[in-house]
């Protein structure tokens, strides 16, 4: 039976291949009709970067379109659908569910000790509620494009022509497959934790999906509902949102960004918690203020219900409604600036390694402060008006979303690899791209806080030509960004062409409970239910050892 | 009561049986007379418009909590499932409440010759019907500007 | 399950009950995790409904003469027959639950059928109503069509009577769905005292659709 457990000293040296989640059972139909995990967690990783390179394809159009003040390739009505899709595919296919549908589904199981998720089959339902949203999404591209912006701002988005009533059908979907997965990690949180751990030996990385997860079920619906009214004005015009019918067009503001202003922590939560766990382990210390980092998660996910009126400050929002939403958009500087302290108390005498992982944990460290002081500066409403819908804003969420989440995201990546797959990439290409990255982000995004801070407007496809060096400036930089991506990209997938699991069990020599099984793991995770020995950070302890039943196979 | 062991053993989530049928027949028939009640409060006039409403939301509110606390046994369960509403809850309220507060403080902004909502009495013509003098979608070309927002 | 329960043979725990799934330790962890899943999603339908709600407040509040003369358009008696008829399928329903947790199959049974039966005579109540609406015109939107006095008025109105009483038909007309279902499944003996977890959960399921309907009640057909 399988409780016969052995010890296999794998920490280092190449381990013959074992049989494993990739490759037991390894049919297309196996594959498909899933409900493991960590399968689920590839197939989510393969699909969100599949849009994250399309959408980042789209975004280099653009800015190869602004390199000259005048049209280059592109008409307006062109530039306003490719920004659109830009922003949707990026916002709702790629960054909601990025991190916490692809590296939450695959690792948070493996660090509670636990053999899957609580619902394995809501989340394979999950999964193909994407991609249903997804294929709608498609369809409303190739069927002429939307050109609303990702807001789908009324009365704009009710009157305007082509297949906005689709798209927001996919959101409304996508939504779906959101709260299903934030549905799953709650109860899993809840009910599946190894016999020992209490809530404050869970890894941080928990603690931030978890935060997430909340915000996923409780803000999800109300885009839903928003989506469908929508769409309902569009076609029946109902009259909710429509002045002359007596309706509010600004209360589809609100409705629309009481979701979508939790949705930034949605997309930042998960790429704080990816930090809170790569920067311990690489500075070999035990987390400074576990506590602080784990409760500013969740009041971060509370504060964030609070503040959405900070988005309409030039909107026809009442004074007072604008002033109370300032005031409390300022609280929202205190939970992060807790986790920014008690990161750098961390890393503060650690010894410090500088492998690809804690680079990009490192970047997202600079940019993440530099994107959360400029959204202070937003938040303040005098400055807002002068800076509303400039580039300053565009570089402000960038700073956030790309800078933050996304630098996170592949981090995350690039320390759990070893664990998804086996095999170790090659640290130096990858170190190479990681600074290629931060540098192309750097040049794309710092000349936008400059001309946007001069009175450059987005989403214009033409411009006065005093902005053109810091445009040039940007697109040069944007194809840096591009370069380092795909470089990237190429490092990971250029190590699954080794025929070894070459990886160890533990090569970060990590204290979480995903590095006590192999790697790769196998399909039930571990042998055996494992028990909690010791914190998550504590690193007096020697990591304990992957156990394997009756050896490797 | 033979099952009642049963179920301790097996199946874990029925600890003790709470409820049965008398309590349930309690809990129906005040929910019964409550929607009675409401019914009646409406034929009354308390004065002012909104406090009708408020009474009726009053007295709707004590019927959803003797659903949630007998029916959805949260009298009975873990604390944890309670939170979970009570947490929703405040949620919809903090929903209402920001949305609300706009609309009830807004400088009036509306231009000096407005004659209220289309649809407002006394503004639209006699002729109704799909698509009859209703509002439609200004023709292309007199587009409005791409919506202004930002983050 | 499918793939899961292909593997789960070298599980250790082999010999546990058919309706635990591999990765729980025990049929009350299961339970419980289910409860909690259940009740995260009756969360996101409370919000679902919310925007709505809150939209009709607001729109109340701006309208509130027109909603006060729209409203004579229901009929009262209707709407609390409809009640009184939900309220019973909700003590229906918490009585299936009661009789699945103390074995009594034949009361589970007898008990499904009656929520069954409630909530097709609340639809088919609904059904009248709407196509009285009908014929008055007072379709929602682009179909409003109504010639009466207060015409203008009652637009806004009846685009929420007619998005949050649909959205609410929808969701009792999947409530029988899975009642349905349930029976089915009930008369093959699925479940007994110690697993009624699906039961359960269409409970607390059908007591939501119940609780929003006691809001809608008074908002809807006895504004004066």
């Amino acid at each position: 039976m399988a409780n016969t457990v052995t010890s296999s000293p794998t920490k280092t040296g190449t381990a013959p291949p074992h049989l494993n989640y990739l490759t037991e059972n390894n049919t297309l139909k196996a594959w498909l009709t899933t409900v493991d995990h960590k399968r689920l967690g590839l197939m989510y990783l393969g699909a969100v970067m599949s849009f994250f390179f399309i959408a980042g394809a789209l975004a280099l159009l653009l800015r190869l379109e602004l390199l000259t003040p005048k049209q280059d390739f592109m008409d307006s009505a062109t530039y306003n659908k490719v920004f659109t899709l830009h922003g949707a595919i990026m916002v709702f296919l790629f960054i909601i569910p990025s991190v916490p549908a692809a590296l939450g589904n695959f690792v948070l199981p493996l660090m509670l000790g636990a053999k899957d998720v609580a619902f394995p089959r809501l989340n394979l339902a999950s999964f193909y509620v994407y991609c249903t949203g997804a294929v709608m999404a498609l369809v409303a591209i190739i069927g002429g494009g939307v050109d609303t912006g990702w807001t789908f701002y009324t009365p704009y988005s009710t009157t305007t022509e082509g297949p906005v009533g689709l798209m927001a059908m996919a959101v409304f979907v996508l939504g779906f497959s959101s709260i299903f997965t934030g549905i799953n990690f709650v109860a899993t949180v809840h009910k599946l934790r190894a016999p020992g751990m209490g809530w404050f030996q869970l890894p941080l990385f928990v603690w931030g999906i978890y935060a997430t997860a909340l915000i996923q079920v409780l803000a999800t619906p109300v885009l839903g509902i928003t989506a469908v009214l929508m769409v309902m004005e569009r076609a029946f015009h109902i009259g909710i949102f429509d002045a002359r019918l007596g309706g509010d067009p600004v209360l589809f503001q609100h409705f629309f960004w009481f979701y979508s202003h939790p949705a930034v922590y949605i997309m930042i939560l998960p790429g704080m918690a990816i930090i809170s766990d790569i920067i311990p382990v690489f500075s070999k210390k035990t987390m400074f203020g576990y506590r602080a980092i784990g409760f500013s998660s969740v009041s971060i996910a509370f504060i964030g219900f609070l503040v959405w009126g900070h988005h309409m400050f030039t909107s026809g929002q009442s004074d007072l409604a604008s002033a109370i939403f300032a005031f409390l958009t300022y609280l929202v500087a205190i939970p992060s600036g807790i986790k920014i302290w008690n990161w750098l108390a961390t890393m503060y005498q650690g010894s410090i390694d500088l492998r690809t992982p804690m680079l990009y944990a490192m970047s997202f460290l600079l940019l993440f402060a530099i994107g959360g002081l400029t959204g202070l500066y937003l938040g303040a409403i005098s400055v807002d008006i002068h800076l509303h819908d400039t580039y300053f804003v565009v570089a402000h969420f960038h700073y956030v979303m790309m800078g933050g989440t996304v630098i996170a995201f592949i981090g995350g990546i690039h320390y759990w690899w070893p664990k998804m797959f086996g095999k170790m990439y090659n640290e130096k290409l990858a170190a190479i791209a990681c600074w290629l990255v931060f540098i192309g982000f750097n040049v794309t995004f710092l000349n936008q806080f400059m001309m946007g801070s001069q009175g450059m407007p987005r989403r214009y496809w033409t411009y006065l030509p005093e902005f053109q060096r810091y445009h040039v400036g940007s697109t040069i930089g944007s194809w840096i960004l591009g370069f380092g991506l795909v470089m990237a990209a190429g490092v990971l997938l250029a190590s699954l062409r080794k025929k070894e699991y070459d990886a160890g069990d533990n090569p970060w020599g990590a204290r979480t409970m995903e590095w006590e099984t192999v790697s790769p793991p196998i399909t039930h995770n571990f042998e055996g239910q494992p028990v909690l020995r010791h914190g998550p950070y504590d690193f007096r302890v020697e990591p304990t050892p992957a156990t394997v039943a009756g050896g490797r196979h | 009561m033979s099952q009642h062991t049963h179920s301790h053993d097996s199946h874990g989530g029925g600890h003790h049986l709470h409820g049965g049928p008398k309590v349930y027949g309690t809990v129906l028939a005040a929910l019964l007379a409550l929607t009675l009640i409401t019914i009646g409060a409406s034929k009354i006039d308390f004065g002012s418009p909104s406090a009708n409403v408020i009474i009726a939301l009053v007295i709707a509110t004590i019927k959803a909590t003797i659903v949630a606390l007998w029916f959805m046994h949260l009298k009975y369960d873990k604390p944890v499932n309670g939170m979970i509403f009570a947490s929703t809850l405040f949620f919809l309220a903090l929903f209402f409440a920001y949305p609300y507060i706009d609309t009830n403080s807004r400088t009036d902004v509306k231009p000096s010759n407005w004659k209220g909502p289309a649809y407002m009495p006394d503004s639209g013509s006699a002729v109704r019907g799909i698509g009859a003098n209703f509002p439609v979608a200004p023709a292309p070309g007199t587009k409005p500007v791409a919506p202004a927002e930002h983050h | 399950m499918s793939s899961h329960a292909v593997t789960a043979d070298h599980d250790s725990h082999a010999h546990h009950d058919p309706n635990l799934q591999h990765h729980f330790a025990e049929m009350e962890q299961q339970f419980e995790c289910s409860k909690i899943g259940m009740w995260l999603f009756l969360a996101t339908e409370v919000l679902l409904f919310g925007g709505l709600f809150v939209g009709y407040g607001l729109m109340q509040g701006q309208h509130p003469e027109a909603f006060k003369s729209a409203h004579h358009h229901l009929d009262w008696r209707m709407g609390a027959l409809n009640t009184i008829v939900l309220l019973v399928s909700s003590f229906t329903m918490v009585m299936a639950v009661w009789s699945a947790q103390t074995n009594n199959q034949k009361a589970l049974i007898r008990n499904l059928i009656l929520t069954i039966g409630c909530a097709c005579t609340f639809m088919v109540v609904k059904y009248f109503e709407y196509s009285h609406k009908y014929h008055e015109g007072l379709l929602p939107g682009a179909f409003y069509s109504y010639t009466g006095p207060h015409q203008n008025a009652e637009f806004v109105f009846f685009s929420f009577y007619f998005m949050m009483t649909g959205l609410h038909g929808i969701h009792v007309t999947a409530g029988i769905v899975v009642l349905c279902y349930l029976l089915v499944q009930a008369r093959k003996g699925a479940y007994n005292a110690s697993y009624y977890t699906p039961i359960d959960l269409t409970g607390l399921y059908w007591h939501l659709v119940d609780l929003i309907w006691i809001y809608l009640f008074p908002l809807f057909y006895l504004i004066s």
